[in-house]
């Protein structure tokens, strides 16, 4: 369980998050706004990629700003643009490097990676540099590199952006069989269909916290709204 | 083939080799090479070279190893035939054919996480300097990625110049692409934290 407690955070002066607090419990959570309504830095504080300027986070109880290294293991993050994910030059060496450090050998860790690129489809891409891949399998391989390490909670920081239709369908419902607590920022709206809870950020503050429906609703309204 | 994609997945001799033991062996045999100074013993390894990229599967590979040394070796070939005279041509062309063919032969055979725990060992006593072997290896690493990293801001820059009409000339490039690279390298650093590699 994650808990938000007055969060605030600002980038030279301007607020992007705003005194915002909540507890996210449920196992399918969505996150929505604008560009710049701060559910990035939002996401960020989740695994103390952002240290917030006052209040606090706590996941499982632990504050980010004292124990970031077990909160980054607990909770996994995946960015929108994949190439920047990419910090080895072959798929499977990829997904391994979060590996080391574990105390699994050579073919301990050969046998993780292999299950895990089966997994998500890209066992045949194996021994293939990276940096080849189309954008779906990027992306496929950004999610296989971060839930190798079995984080408890995955925070995908709009996985879809970048993607064709087809790839949006995959991912999605890669992200749907997950067994892990998914928190996801997107603005393919559809993707948040059988959520559990979907928070809805504007300005800084949650502006909505409820169902999918309801939420997209007061979404599209904040927005067609705006002159 | 890409720079970094160097490795060709196979199972024949080469591959079930260490990589300390392929290097040792490469370092054997150039040094051998270099220290008998003979044209025919250097003419026949380069010869033999290529036999070993067919023995191991690896005869297609042969073409694109050789082709980046090519032209360096005629102008070398060209120097050594006008000052210095035939027999050093020879000797000096075939002991870096050689050279370079043996060293394509391991990293064809080689993964790079396989050459980077071998220098994460070699690193080892630099702990008593202060230095961590794994960033040794790590920093290595992102070397090797940042070479497509590179090219793709390069080639990014260059289209936005020609999708708006201009040239893209080399001193037009510099700023937007190192802009680009700092951008991606942020993302980068920030994507290794996310990952617990701090």
């Amino acid at each position: 369980m994650i808990q938000l407690e007055n969060v605030t955070h600002a980038y030279d002066g301007r607020v992007v998050l705003n005194d915002v607090s909540a507890t996210l419990a449920e196992r399918r959570i969505g996150l929505i706004g604008a560009n710049g309504s701060g559910k990035s830095t939002l996401a960020r504080t989740l695994n103390g990629l952002v240290v917030p300027d006052s209040g606090r986070v706590l996941v499982d109880g632990a504050d980010t700003r004292e124990d970031v290294r077990t909160i980054r293991r607990r909770v996994g993050f995946v960015f929108s643009n994949a190439d920047t994910q990419i910090i080895m030059p072959t798929v499977a060496e990829d997904v391994a490097i979060g590996l080391r450090g574990n105390g699994l050998n050579r073919e301990e860790t050969a046998d993780l990676v292999d299950a895990i690129l089966r997994r998500h489809g890209l066992a045949a891409h194996r021994d293939h540099p990276a940096h080849l891949l189309s954008g779906g399998q990027k992306q496929m391989l950004a999610l296989a590199s971060v839930l190798v390490t079995e984080p408890e909670v995955l925070v995908c920081d709009e996985p879809t952006t970048l993607l064709d239709l087809r790839n949006v369908g995959i991912v999605t419902e890669t992200l749907r069989a997950l067994e892990q607590q998914v928190i996801l920022l997107t603005h393919h709206l559809d993707t948040l269909v059988g959520f559990d809870r979907v928070l809805v950020m504007d300005d800084g503050r949650i502006v909505f916290d409820g169902e999918p429906k309801a939420a997209i609703s007061h979404y599209v309204d904040l927005i067609g709204a705006r002159p | 083939m890409s720079m970094i994609g160097l490795y060709v997945p196979g199972t024949s001799l080469p591959y079930r080799m260490g990589a300390g033991t392929k290097l040792l062996l490469l370092v054997v045999v150039v040094t051998t090479l270099l220290a008998l100074r003979d044209p025919w013993v250097s003419l026949g390894t380069a010869l033999v070279v290529p036999l070993l990229y067919l023995a191991f599967g690896l005869w297609s590979h042969l073409r694109h190893a050789f082709r980046p040394v090519l032209l360096f070796l005629v102008l070398v070939a060209l120097f050594h035939l006008l000052f210095t005279g035939w027999e050093v041509a020879v000797r000096v062309c075939a002991q870096l054919a050689a050279a370079v063919l043996l060293a394509g032969l391991v990293t064809r055979t080689t993964p790079v996480t396989e050459m980077l725990d071998l220098f994460a060992r070699l690193a080892r006593p630099l702990r008593f300097v202060g230095v961590r072997p794994d960033r040794v290896a790590l920093v290595l690493a992102l070397t090797i990625r940042c070479i497509p990293m590179v090219a793709t801001a390069w080639t990014t820059s260059r289209e936005a110049y020609l999708a708006r009409g201009l040239r893209g000339g080399p001193h037009r490039m510099v700023v937007p692409v190192i802009v680009n690279l700092i951008r991606s390298a942020e993302a980068l650093g920030e994507a290794m934290s996310a990952r617990g590699m701090d």
